[in-house]
Protein backbone atom coordinates (compact mmCIF):
# COMPACT_ATOMS: atom_id res chain seq x y z
CA UNK A 1 0.00 0.00 0.00
CA UNK A 2 1.34 3.61 -1.06
CA UNK A 3 0.85 5.99 1.80
CA UNK A 4 1.39 9.07 0.10
CA UNK A 5 -2.32 10.01 0.64
CA UNK A 6 -2.92 9.09 3.81
CA UNK A 7 -0.02 11.31 5.00
CA UNK A 8 -1.60 13.63 7.85
CA UNK A 9 0.57 16.54 8.16
CA UNK A 10 0.96 19.89 6.23
CA UNK A 11 4.12 19.56 5.19
CA UNK A 12 5.24 15.48 4.73
CA UNK A 13 8.61 15.47 5.47
CA UNK A 14 8.16 17.26 8.90
CA UNK A 15 5.94 15.16 11.81
CA UNK A 16 4.32 18.45 13.80
CA UNK A 17 1.98 20.55 11.73
CA UNK A 18 1.17 24.27 12.51
CA UNK A 19 -1.46 23.66 14.41
CA UNK A 20 0.95 21.29 16.72
CA UNK A 21 3.02 24.01 16.96
CA UNK A 22 0.41 26.83 17.92
CA UNK A 23 -0.69 24.29 20.57
CA UNK A 24 1.79 23.94 21.84
CA UNK A 25 2.67 27.62 22.50
CA UNK A 26 -0.90 27.96 24.20
CA UNK A 27 0.62 25.27 26.61
CA UNK A 28 3.69 27.12 27.65
CA UNK A 29 1.39 30.26 27.49
CA UNK A 30 -1.13 28.31 29.91
CA UNK A 31 1.66 27.28 32.32
CA UNK A 32 3.24 31.64 32.57
CA UNK A 33 -0.51 32.84 33.20
CA UNK A 34 -1.32 29.76 36.02
CA UNK A 35 1.91 30.81 37.52
CA UNK A 36 1.49 34.17 37.94
CA UNK A 37 -2.51 33.75 38.71
CA UNK A 38 -0.55 31.44 41.39
CA UNK A 39 2.04 33.64 42.54
CA UNK A 40 0.55 36.82 42.45
CA UNK A 41 -3.14 37.36 42.78
CA UNK A 42 -2.96 40.30 44.54
CA UNK A 43 -0.96 42.56 41.68
CA UNK A 44 -3.08 40.90 38.97
CA UNK A 45 -7.01 41.41 41.05
CA UNK A 46 -5.73 45.18 42.06
CA UNK A 47 -5.09 45.72 38.32
CA UNK A 48 -7.92 44.22 37.04
CA UNK A 49 -10.89 44.90 39.51
CA UNK A 50 -10.97 42.17 40.78
CA UNK A 51 -9.73 42.67 44.92
CA UNK A 52 -11.14 40.32 46.97
CA UNK A 53 -10.63 37.58 44.41
CA UNK A 54 -7.23 36.36 45.04
CA UNK A 55 -8.95 32.86 45.55
CA UNK A 56 -10.77 32.67 42.24
CA UNK A 57 -7.37 33.84 40.69
CA UNK A 58 -5.42 31.48 42.00
CA UNK A 59 -7.44 28.35 41.42
CA UNK A 60 -7.81 29.98 37.76
CA UNK A 61 -3.93 29.81 38.23
CA UNK A 62 -4.47 25.90 38.57
CA UNK A 63 -6.81 25.31 35.95
CA UNK A 64 -3.71 26.93 34.09
CA UNK A 65 -1.83 24.81 35.09
CA UNK A 66 -3.33 21.58 34.26
CA UNK A 67 -4.62 22.94 30.72
CA UNK A 68 -1.02 23.77 30.16
CA UNK A 69 0.64 20.33 30.91
CA UNK A 70 -2.38 18.81 28.85
CA UNK A 71 -1.66 20.89 26.09
CA UNK A 72 2.36 20.02 26.11
CA UNK A 73 1.39 16.00 25.96
CA UNK A 74 0.88 14.00 22.99
CA UNK A 75 -2.88 14.10 23.03
CA UNK A 76 -3.50 18.42 23.33
CA UNK A 77 -7.00 18.27 22.00
CA UNK A 78 -8.85 17.85 25.35
CA UNK A 79 -6.63 20.50 26.42
CA UNK A 80 -7.31 22.94 23.95
CA UNK A 81 -10.99 22.59 24.45
CA UNK A 82 -10.71 22.94 28.30
CA UNK A 83 -8.65 26.24 27.29
CA UNK A 84 -11.81 27.48 25.21
CA UNK A 85 -14.23 26.72 28.33
CA UNK A 86 -11.78 28.42 30.68
CA UNK A 87 -11.83 31.39 28.62
CA UNK A 88 -15.10 31.67 28.64
CA UNK A 89 -14.98 31.43 32.24
CA UNK A 90 -12.30 34.40 32.75
CA UNK A 91 -14.19 36.29 30.27
CA UNK A 92 -17.55 36.17 32.94
CA UNK A 93 -15.24 36.80 36.03
CA UNK A 94 -13.45 39.93 33.88
CA UNK A 95 -16.55 41.92 32.70
CA UNK A 96 -18.55 41.00 36.77
CA UNK A 97 -15.08 42.73 37.91
CA UNK A 98 -16.16 46.30 35.66
CA UNK A 99 -19.05 46.50 38.34
CA UNK A 100 -18.01 49.10 40.64
CA UNK A 101 -13.55 49.11 39.24
CA UNK A 102 -12.59 52.68 39.07
CA UNK A 103 -11.16 54.65 35.58
CA UNK A 104 -7.92 52.77 35.57
CA UNK A 105 -8.97 49.81 36.44
CA UNK A 106 -11.79 49.69 33.99
CA UNK A 107 -8.91 50.50 31.50
CA UNK A 108 -6.88 47.42 32.42
CA UNK A 109 -9.89 45.17 32.44
CA UNK A 110 -10.99 46.38 29.18
CA UNK A 111 -7.61 45.71 28.02
CA UNK A 112 -7.79 41.98 29.77
CA UNK A 113 -11.13 41.83 28.08
CA UNK A 114 -9.58 42.24 24.18
CA UNK A 115 -6.74 40.04 25.16
CA UNK A 116 -8.13 36.95 26.16
CA UNK A 117 -11.02 37.46 23.52
CA UNK A 118 -8.07 37.14 20.91
CA UNK A 119 -6.84 34.26 23.36
CA UNK A 120 -10.35 32.41 23.21
CA UNK A 121 -10.67 32.72 18.89
CA UNK A 122 -6.63 31.33 18.93
CA UNK A 123 -7.62 28.39 21.61
CA UNK A 124 -11.07 28.11 19.37
CA UNK A 125 -10.04 27.36 16.28
CA UNK A 126 -6.62 25.45 17.32
CA UNK A 127 -8.98 23.17 19.25
CA UNK A 128 -11.27 22.59 16.37
CA UNK A 129 -8.37 22.06 13.88
CA UNK A 130 -6.91 19.44 15.98
CA UNK A 131 -9.71 17.56 16.06
CA UNK A 132 -10.31 17.53 12.28
CA UNK A 133 -6.92 16.35 12.06
CA UNK A 134 -7.59 13.93 14.43
CA UNK A 135 -10.48 12.52 12.60
CA UNK A 136 -8.64 12.88 9.78
CA UNK A 137 -6.00 10.55 11.64
CA UNK A 138 -8.44 7.99 12.52
CA UNK A 139 -9.27 7.38 8.94
CA UNK A 140 -9.95 3.55 8.29
CA UNK A 141 -9.07 1.55 10.85
CA UNK A 142 -10.17 -1.74 11.99
CA UNK A 143 -9.26 -4.04 8.35
CA UNK A 144 -9.27 -7.34 8.43
CA UNK A 145 -5.61 -8.52 8.44
CA UNK A 146 -7.07 -12.19 8.97
CA UNK A 147 -5.57 -13.39 5.76
CA UNK A 148 -2.04 -12.84 7.34
CA UNK A 149 -0.85 -15.40 9.31
CA UNK A 150 2.93 -15.25 8.47
CA UNK A 151 2.89 -18.87 7.97
CA UNK A 152 3.19 -20.36 4.39
CA UNK A 153 2.28 -23.86 5.66
CA UNK A 154 -0.08 -22.84 8.29
CA UNK A 155 -0.74 -22.34 11.84
CA UNK A 156 -1.04 -25.73 12.49
CA UNK A 157 1.65 -26.99 10.62
CA UNK A 158 4.00 -24.57 12.09
CA UNK A 159 2.77 -25.40 15.68
CA UNK A 160 5.78 -26.72 17.70
CA UNK A 161 8.31 -26.50 14.92
CA UNK A 162 11.09 -24.99 16.49
CA UNK A 163 10.65 -27.67 19.43
CA UNK A 164 12.63 -27.35 22.88
CA UNK A 165 15.81 -27.86 21.77
CA UNK A 166 15.49 -24.00 20.57
CA UNK A 167 15.59 -22.41 24.41
CA UNK A 168 19.27 -22.51 24.89
CA UNK A 169 20.20 -24.40 28.53
CA UNK A 170 20.85 -20.13 30.13
CA UNK A 171 17.36 -19.25 29.00
CA UNK A 172 15.50 -22.44 30.59
CA UNK A 173 13.96 -21.40 33.48
CA UNK A 174 10.27 -23.72 34.02
CA UNK A 175 10.27 -26.67 36.26
CA UNK A 176 9.39 -29.71 33.83
CA UNK A 177 8.68 -32.61 34.70
CA UNK A 178 11.72 -33.82 33.09
CA UNK A 179 13.88 -31.37 34.70
CA UNK A 180 12.73 -31.84 37.63
CA UNK A 181 13.31 -35.26 37.97
CA UNK A 182 16.43 -34.55 36.85
CA UNK A 183 17.43 -32.18 39.49
CA UNK A 184 15.65 -34.25 42.34
CA UNK A 185 17.65 -37.48 41.86
CA UNK A 186 19.41 -38.74 44.71
CA UNK A 187 23.03 -38.20 43.90
CA UNK B 1 22.75 12.23 2.06
CA UNK B 2 18.88 12.55 3.51
CA UNK B 3 17.69 11.03 6.69
CA UNK B 4 15.13 11.57 9.38
CA UNK B 5 16.11 13.70 12.19
CA UNK B 6 14.86 13.71 15.94
CA UNK B 7 14.15 17.24 16.64
CA UNK B 8 12.20 16.68 19.98
CA UNK B 9 9.03 15.64 21.37
CA UNK B 10 7.06 14.74 17.88
CA UNK B 11 9.16 16.17 16.13
CA UNK B 12 10.73 14.52 13.32
CA UNK B 13 12.05 16.09 10.05
CA UNK B 14 13.69 14.64 6.81
CA UNK B 15 16.88 16.42 5.94
CA UNK B 16 20.20 17.04 4.37
CA UNK B 17 22.67 15.80 6.70
CA UNK B 18 26.46 15.22 6.34
CA UNK B 19 27.12 11.60 4.33
CA UNK B 20 28.98 9.05 7.19
CA UNK B 21 32.15 7.93 6.57
CA UNK B 22 34.59 5.57 7.87
CA UNK B 23 35.86 6.05 11.49
CA UNK B 24 37.29 3.23 12.38
CA UNK B 25 39.15 -0.14 10.74
CA UNK B 26 36.15 -1.91 11.40
CA UNK B 27 33.90 0.29 9.88
CA UNK B 28 32.00 -0.04 7.13
CA UNK B 29 29.43 2.19 5.46
CA UNK B 30 25.97 0.47 4.05
CA UNK B 31 23.67 2.12 1.90
CA UNK B 32 20.04 1.65 3.18
CA UNK B 33 17.87 -0.14 0.66
CA UNK B 34 15.24 -0.65 3.53
CA UNK B 35 14.42 1.05 7.19
CA UNK B 36 11.11 0.27 9.41
CA UNK B 37 9.85 2.65 12.05
CA UNK B 38 10.04 0.60 15.29
CA UNK B 39 7.59 0.53 18.26
CA UNK B 40 10.88 2.13 20.41
CA UNK B 41 11.20 4.53 17.83
CA UNK B 42 7.91 5.72 19.37
CA UNK B 43 8.90 6.10 22.25
CA UNK B 44 11.88 8.36 21.51
CA UNK B 45 9.29 10.19 19.25
CA UNK B 46 7.36 10.81 22.39
CA UNK B 47 10.47 12.07 24.18
CA UNK B 48 9.97 9.21 27.03
CA UNK B 49 13.32 8.38 26.38
CA UNK B 50 16.28 10.16 28.47
CA UNK B 51 19.33 11.93 26.68
CA UNK B 52 17.89 12.47 23.07
CA UNK B 53 19.79 15.39 20.83
CA UNK B 54 18.46 17.29 18.42
CA UNK B 55 20.18 16.68 15.42
CA UNK B 56 19.87 12.79 16.13
CA UNK B 57 19.22 10.42 13.55
CA UNK B 58 16.54 7.95 14.19
CA UNK B 59 16.23 4.06 12.97
CA UNK B 60 16.94 0.76 14.17
CA UNK B 61 15.89 -1.38 11.48
CA UNK B 62 17.72 -1.04 8.21
CA UNK B 63 19.27 -3.44 5.62
CA UNK B 64 21.14 -2.33 2.89
CA UNK B 65 23.85 -2.92 0.47
CA UNK B 66 27.95 -2.84 1.92
CA UNK B 67 29.26 0.44 -0.54
CA UNK B 68 32.96 0.68 2.07
CA UNK B 69 34.73 -1.23 4.33
CA UNK B 70 37.73 -0.53 6.87
CA UNK B 71 41.01 -1.69 6.68
CA UNK B 72 40.28 -4.65 9.57
CA UNK B 73 36.38 -5.77 7.66
CA UNK B 74 37.58 -8.72 5.96
CA UNK B 75 34.69 -10.69 6.39
CA UNK B 76 32.31 -8.42 4.46
CA UNK B 77 32.85 -7.45 0.13
CA UNK B 78 31.29 -4.49 -1.91
CA UNK B 79 27.97 -4.90 -2.71
CA UNK B 80 26.80 -7.66 -0.28
CA UNK B 81 22.96 -7.75 1.41
CA UNK B 82 23.19 -7.28 5.31
CA UNK B 83 20.49 -6.61 7.64
CA UNK B 84 21.89 -4.64 10.15
CA UNK B 85 21.36 -5.84 14.41
CA UNK B 86 19.87 -3.01 16.02
CA UNK B 87 22.63 -3.77 18.87
CA UNK B 88 26.30 -3.24 18.36
CA UNK B 89 28.52 -5.87 18.80
CA UNK B 90 32.38 -6.06 18.97
CA UNK B 91 32.13 -10.18 19.19
CA UNK B 92 35.43 -10.31 21.47
CA UNK B 93 34.61 -9.24 24.71
CA UNK B 94 33.22 -10.99 27.76
CA UNK B 95 29.49 -10.42 27.65
CA UNK B 96 29.42 -11.22 23.66
CA UNK B 97 31.55 -14.57 24.16
CA UNK B 98 28.70 -15.21 26.83
CA UNK B 99 26.42 -14.57 24.08
CA UNK B 100 24.55 -11.52 25.46
CA UNK B 101 25.32 -9.37 22.72
CA UNK B 102 22.95 -6.02 24.07
CA UNK B 103 25.58 -6.19 26.91
CA UNK B 104 28.51 -5.51 24.51
CA UNK B 105 31.04 -3.96 26.78
CA UNK B 106 32.83 -2.17 24.49
CA UNK B 107 30.55 -0.61 21.48
CA UNK B 108 28.56 1.98 23.48
CA UNK B 109 30.78 4.83 22.89
CA UNK B 110 29.52 6.38 25.49
CA UNK B 111 29.94 3.76 28.37
CA UNK B 112 31.25 5.89 31.40
CA UNK B 113 27.98 8.01 31.40
CA UNK B 114 25.73 4.45 31.03
CA UNK B 115 27.87 3.18 34.06
CA UNK B 116 26.75 6.70 35.84
CA UNK B 117 22.90 5.82 34.74
CA UNK B 118 22.24 2.21 34.16
CA UNK B 119 25.15 1.12 36.93
CA UNK B 120 27.12 -0.67 34.40
CA UNK B 121 26.89 -0.17 30.48
CA UNK B 122 25.32 -1.37 28.30
CA UNK B 123 25.83 -2.29 23.98
CA UNK B 124 25.87 0.88 21.99
CA UNK B 125 22.27 1.25 19.81
CA UNK B 126 21.55 2.70 16.12
CA UNK B 127 19.28 5.32 16.52
CA UNK B 128 18.89 5.77 20.04
CA UNK B 129 19.76 8.22 22.87
CA UNK B 130 23.30 8.69 23.75
CA UNK B 131 23.16 6.89 26.93
CA UNK B 132 23.45 3.59 24.43
CA UNK B 133 26.13 5.71 22.03
CA UNK B 134 24.09 8.29 20.43
CA UNK B 135 25.20 6.30 17.21
CA UNK B 136 22.97 7.52 13.79
CA UNK B 137 20.21 5.57 13.01
CA UNK B 138 19.16 3.61 9.71
CA UNK B 139 15.87 5.90 8.81
CA UNK B 140 18.84 7.40 6.09
CA UNK B 141 20.32 6.93 2.70
CA UNK B 142 23.64 5.63 4.19
CA UNK B 143 24.78 4.62 7.82
CA UNK B 144 28.01 4.02 9.25
CA UNK B 145 28.00 0.32 11.21
CA UNK B 146 30.91 0.61 13.74
CA UNK B 147 32.20 -3.26 14.34
CA UNK B 148 30.94 -4.02 11.34
CA UNK B 149 32.80 -7.24 10.60
CA UNK B 150 30.46 -8.62 13.72
CA UNK B 151 27.71 -6.60 13.75
CA UNK B 152 25.92 -7.86 10.55
CA UNK B 153 23.48 -10.78 9.22
CA UNK B 154 23.98 -11.92 5.72
CA UNK B 155 21.30 -12.02 3.61
CA UNK B 156 20.79 -15.59 1.36
CA UNK B 157 20.53 -14.97 -2.23
CA UNK B 158 16.57 -14.72 -3.40
CA UNK B 159 15.13 -14.04 0.59
CA UNK B 160 13.81 -10.29 -0.39
CA UNK B 161 14.14 -7.33 1.87
CA UNK B 162 10.64 -7.81 3.03
CA UNK B 163 11.73 -10.77 4.48
CA UNK B 164 14.49 -10.21 5.92
CA UNK B 165 14.71 -6.79 7.34
CA UNK B 166 13.32 -7.82 10.82
CA UNK B 167 15.69 -10.02 11.63
CA UNK B 168 17.45 -7.20 12.61
CA UNK B 169 15.01 -6.32 15.75
CA UNK B 170 11.51 -7.19 15.99
CA UNK B 171 12.10 -10.94 14.51
CA UNK B 172 14.48 -11.72 17.52
CA UNK B 173 13.11 -9.71 19.94
CA UNK B 174 9.49 -11.30 19.90
CA UNK B 175 11.71 -14.73 19.40
CA UNK B 176 13.62 -14.02 22.55
CA UNK B 177 10.73 -12.78 23.93
CA UNK B 178 9.08 -16.30 23.88
CA UNK B 179 12.51 -18.23 24.09
CA UNK B 180 12.97 -16.17 27.63
CA UNK B 181 9.54 -17.51 28.89
CA UNK B 182 10.60 -21.21 28.29
CA UNK B 183 8.11 -21.95 26.65
CA UNK B 184 6.53 -25.66 27.24
CA UNK B 185 3.82 -27.56 25.43
CA UNK B 186 1.78 -27.55 27.74
CA UNK B 187 1.55 -24.16 27.95
CA UNK B 188 -0.78 -21.00 27.84
CA UNK B 189 1.08 -17.88 27.12
CA UNK B 190 -0.65 -14.68 27.50
CA UNK B 191 0.97 -11.70 25.22
CA UNK B 192 -0.18 -8.08 25.95
CA UNK B 193 0.18 -6.00 22.70
CA UNK B 194 -0.55 -6.95 19.19
CA UNK B 195 2.18 -4.20 17.43
CA UNK B 196 4.69 -5.23 15.76
CA UNK B 197 6.66 -7.12 18.64
CA UNK B 198 3.28 -8.77 20.06
CA UNK B 199 2.60 -9.93 16.53
CA UNK B 200 6.67 -11.89 15.95
CA UNK B 201 6.33 -13.17 20.04
CA UNK B 202 2.81 -14.92 18.62
CA UNK B 203 4.31 -16.64 15.96
CA UNK B 204 7.52 -17.45 17.71
CA UNK B 205 5.16 -19.03 20.38
CA UNK B 206 3.30 -21.25 18.28
CA UNK B 207 6.60 -22.28 17.18
CA UNK B 208 7.75 -23.23 20.17
CA UNK B 209 4.86 -25.35 20.55
CA UNK B 210 3.13 -23.16 23.19
CA UNK B 211 -0.74 -24.98 23.50
CA UNK B 212 -2.28 -22.23 24.14
CA UNK B 213 -1.39 -18.32 23.06
CA UNK B 214 -3.53 -15.06 23.87
CA UNK B 215 -3.20 -12.09 22.57
CA UNK B 216 -4.37 -8.79 24.50
CA UNK B 217 -4.72 -5.33 22.71
CA UNK B 218 -7.90 -2.97 21.79
CA UNK B 219 -7.79 -2.49 18.25
CA UNK B 220 -9.33 -5.01 15.84
CA UNK B 221 -7.02 -4.54 13.28
CA UNK B 222 -4.12 -6.19 14.95
CA UNK B 223 -6.03 -8.67 17.08
CA UNK B 224 -7.51 -9.80 13.46
CA UNK B 225 -3.63 -10.22 12.76
CA UNK B 226 -2.77 -11.82 16.12
CA UNK B 227 -5.94 -14.01 15.55
CA UNK B 228 -4.48 -15.22 12.15
CA UNK B 229 -1.09 -16.06 14.17
CA UNK B 230 -2.81 -18.59 16.07
CA UNK B 231 -3.74 -16.34 18.95
CA UNK B 232 -7.04 -16.31 21.07
CA UNK B 233 -7.64 -12.16 20.91
CA UNK B 234 -9.06 -10.43 24.00
CA UNK B 235 -10.12 -6.66 23.35
CA UNK B 236 -9.30 -4.54 26.69
CA UNK B 237 -11.94 -2.46 26.12
CA UNK B 238 -14.58 -5.07 25.53
CA UNK B 239 -14.10 -7.62 27.92
CA UNK B 240 -12.43 -8.00 31.38
CA UNK B 241 -8.30 -9.21 30.51
CA UNK B 242 -8.55 -10.98 33.94
CA UNK B 243 -11.84 -12.57 33.88
CA UNK B 244 -10.98 -13.69 30.46
CA UNK B 245 -7.30 -14.88 31.08
CA UNK B 246 -8.84 -16.76 34.06
CA UNK B 247 -11.89 -18.53 32.00
CA UNK B 248 -9.06 -19.24 29.49
CA UNK B 249 -6.77 -21.33 31.96
CA UNK B 250 -9.48 -22.59 34.17
CA UNK B 251 -8.59 -20.31 36.90
CA UNK B 252 -5.06 -21.45 36.71
CA UNK B 253 -3.60 -17.79 35.21
CA UNK B 254 -1.23 -17.92 32.27
CA UNK B 255 1.77 -19.74 32.65
CA UNK B 256 4.07 -17.32 30.85
CA UNK B 257 3.01 -13.42 30.39
CA UNK B 258 4.53 -11.49 27.90
CA UNK B 259 4.74 -7.95 27.85
CA UNK B 260 5.16 -6.58 24.16
CA UNK B 261 3.63 -3.14 25.02
CA UNK B 262 6.52 -1.33 27.60
CA UNK B 263 6.43 1.90 28.77
CA UNK B 264 3.67 3.56 27.53
CA UNK B 265 0.37 1.56 27.95
CA UNK B 266 -2.58 2.55 26.88
CA UNK B 267 -4.68 4.51 29.85
CA UNK B 268 -7.92 2.32 29.52
CA UNK B 269 -10.29 2.19 32.13
CA UNK B 270 -8.05 0.74 34.72
CA UNK B 271 -7.85 3.72 37.21
CA UNK B 272 -3.98 2.37 37.60
CA UNK B 273 -3.12 3.99 34.02
CA UNK B 274 -5.36 6.97 34.30
CA UNK B 275 -3.31 7.96 37.12
CA UNK B 276 0.11 6.61 35.48
CA UNK B 277 -1.15 9.28 32.73
CA UNK B 278 -1.22 11.77 34.81
CA UNK B 279 2.01 11.24 36.66
CA UNK B 280 3.70 10.96 33.64
CA UNK B 281 2.47 14.54 32.18
CA UNK B 282 3.43 15.48 34.91
CA UNK B 283 6.99 14.48 34.73
CA UNK B 284 6.13 12.40 38.14
CA UNK B 285 6.78 9.06 36.87
CA UNK B 286 8.67 8.11 33.22
CA UNK B 287 6.93 5.21 32.46
CA UNK B 288 3.55 3.78 32.56
CA UNK B 289 3.75 -0.02 33.83
CA UNK B 290 0.10 -0.91 34.23
CA UNK B 291 0.83 -4.18 31.96
CA UNK B 292 2.92 -5.01 34.10
CA UNK B 293 1.09 -5.04 37.19
CA UNK B 294 -1.93 -6.87 35.46
CA UNK B 295 0.98 -9.34 33.95
CA UNK B 296 1.82 -9.86 38.00
CA UNK B 297 -1.65 -10.03 39.09
CA UNK B 298 -2.62 -12.96 36.89
CA UNK B 299 0.08 -15.08 35.71
CA UNK B 300 0.01 -18.44 37.63
CA UNK B 301 2.15 -19.00 40.40
CA UNK B 302 5.83 -20.04 39.64
CA UNK B 303 5.09 -18.87 35.86
CA UNK B 304 7.42 -16.57 34.32
CA UNK B 305 6.72 -13.02 33.43
CA UNK B 306 8.85 -12.19 29.97
CA UNK B 307 9.45 -8.69 29.23
CA UNK B 308 10.47 -6.96 25.71
CA UNK B 309 8.87 -4.02 26.10
CA UNK B 310 11.26 -1.36 26.22
CA UNK B 311 10.91 0.89 29.84
CA UNK B 312 12.93 3.77 30.14
CA UNK B 313 13.09 5.28 34.05
CA UNK B 314 10.85 4.48 36.53
CA UNK B 315 7.66 3.35 37.50
CA UNK B 316 5.23 3.31 40.34
CA UNK B 317 3.28 1.18 42.32
CA UNK B 318 4.61 -2.18 41.30
CA UNK B 319 2.87 -5.40 43.50
CA UNK B 320 6.49 -7.01 44.28
CA UNK B 321 5.10 -8.31 47.47
CA UNK B 322 2.70 -9.81 44.64
CA UNK B 323 5.71 -11.42 42.26
CA UNK B 324 7.45 -12.03 45.54
CA UNK B 325 4.96 -14.47 47.04
CA UNK B 326 3.91 -16.27 43.90
CA UNK B 327 7.51 -17.14 43.17
CA UNK B 328 7.52 -15.34 39.95
CA UNK B 329 10.35 -14.95 37.16
CA UNK B 330 11.33 -12.02 35.33
CA UNK B 331 13.12 -12.21 32.22
CA UNK B 332 13.71 -8.97 30.54
CA UNK B 333 16.49 -6.89 28.12
CA UNK B 334 16.99 -5.13 24.73
CA UNK B 335 17.67 -8.07 22.37
CA UNK B 336 20.70 -9.95 21.74
CA UNK B 337 20.09 -10.02 18.17
CA UNK B 338 23.08 -11.73 16.57
CA UNK B 339 22.43 -14.87 18.95
CA UNK B 340 19.35 -15.74 17.56
CA UNK B 341 19.74 -14.94 13.32
CA UNK B 342 21.18 -17.54 12.12
CA UNK B 343 18.52 -20.28 13.31
CA UNK B 344 15.93 -17.51 12.11
CA UNK B 345 17.24 -16.99 8.79
CA UNK B 346 17.33 -20.27 8.50
CA UNK B 347 13.77 -20.85 9.40
CA UNK B 348 12.57 -18.15 7.21
CA UNK B 349 14.76 -19.43 4.17
CA UNK B 350 13.31 -23.11 5.00
CA UNK B 351 9.66 -21.53 4.61
CA UNK B 352 8.64 -21.79 8.07
CA UNK B 353 7.74 -18.59 8.67
CA UNK B 354 7.56 -15.19 6.70
CA UNK B 355 8.33 -11.74 8.52
CA UNK B 356 6.82 -9.57 5.61
CA UNK B 357 3.32 -10.46 7.15
CA UNK B 358 3.36 -7.40 9.39
CA UNK B 359 4.07 -4.86 6.38
CA UNK B 360 0.93 -2.42 5.88
CA UNK B 361 2.91 0.46 4.79
CA UNK B 362 5.16 1.25 2.77
CA UNK B 363 6.53 4.91 1.72
CA UNK B 364 9.44 6.80 1.11
CA UNK B 365 12.10 7.96 3.15
CA UNK B 366 10.96 11.79 2.65
CA UNK B 367 7.22 11.15 4.22
CA UNK B 368 9.16 9.47 7.17
CA UNK B 369 7.73 12.06 9.52
CA UNK B 370 4.33 12.15 8.22
CA UNK B 371 4.45 8.31 8.82
CA UNK B 372 5.80 8.52 12.28
CA UNK B 373 1.92 10.36 12.67
CA UNK B 374 0.73 7.94 10.98
CA UNK B 375 2.17 4.73 13.19
CA UNK B 376 1.60 7.12 16.07
CA UNK B 377 -2.13 7.46 16.03
CA UNK B 378 -2.72 4.22 14.38
CA UNK B 379 -4.13 5.85 11.38
CA UNK B 380 -5.09 3.62 8.29
CA UNK B 381 -4.90 0.47 10.15
CA UNK B 382 -1.07 0.59 10.29
CA UNK B 383 0.94 -1.65 12.47
CA UNK B 384 4.17 -1.58 10.31
CA UNK B 385 5.53 0.82 8.40
CA UNK B 386 8.61 0.14 6.14
CA UNK B 387 10.42 3.25 4.46
CA UNK B 388 12.61 2.91 1.31
CA UNK B 389 15.44 5.63 0.72
CA UNK B 390 16.69 4.70 -2.35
Amino acid sequence: MNASSTLVTSRPDRSLTVTDRVARGLGWFSLALGAAEILAPGRLGRALGLEGKERLLQAYGGREIGAGVWALSDTPAPAIWARVAGDLVDLATLAAGLRGADDEQKRNNLVALAAVGGITLVDLLTALSLTAEQSERRGDTGRDYSDRSGFPRGVEQARGLAGQQAVPVDFQVTATAERREEALEPA
Amino acid sequence: MKALVWHGKQDIRHETVPDPAIEAPRDAIIKVTSCAICGSDLHLFHNCIPAMKPGDIVGHEMMGEVVETGSAVTNLRKGERVVIPFTINCDECDQCRRGNYSLCERSNRNGELADKVFGHRTAGLFGYTHLTGGYAGGQAEYLRVPFADSTHIKVPDGMTDEQALFLGDIFPTGWQAAIQADIQPTDTVAIWGAGPVGQMAIRSAILLGAKQVICIDRLPERLSMAEAGGAVPINFEDESVLERLNELTDNRGPDKCIDCVGLEAHASQHIDSMIDRVKQATLMESDRPHVLREMIYVCRGGGVLSIPGVYGGLVDKIPFGMAMNKGLTFRMGQTHVRRWTADLTRRIAEGQIDPSFVITHTAKLEEGPGMYRVFEQKQDSCIKVVLKPN
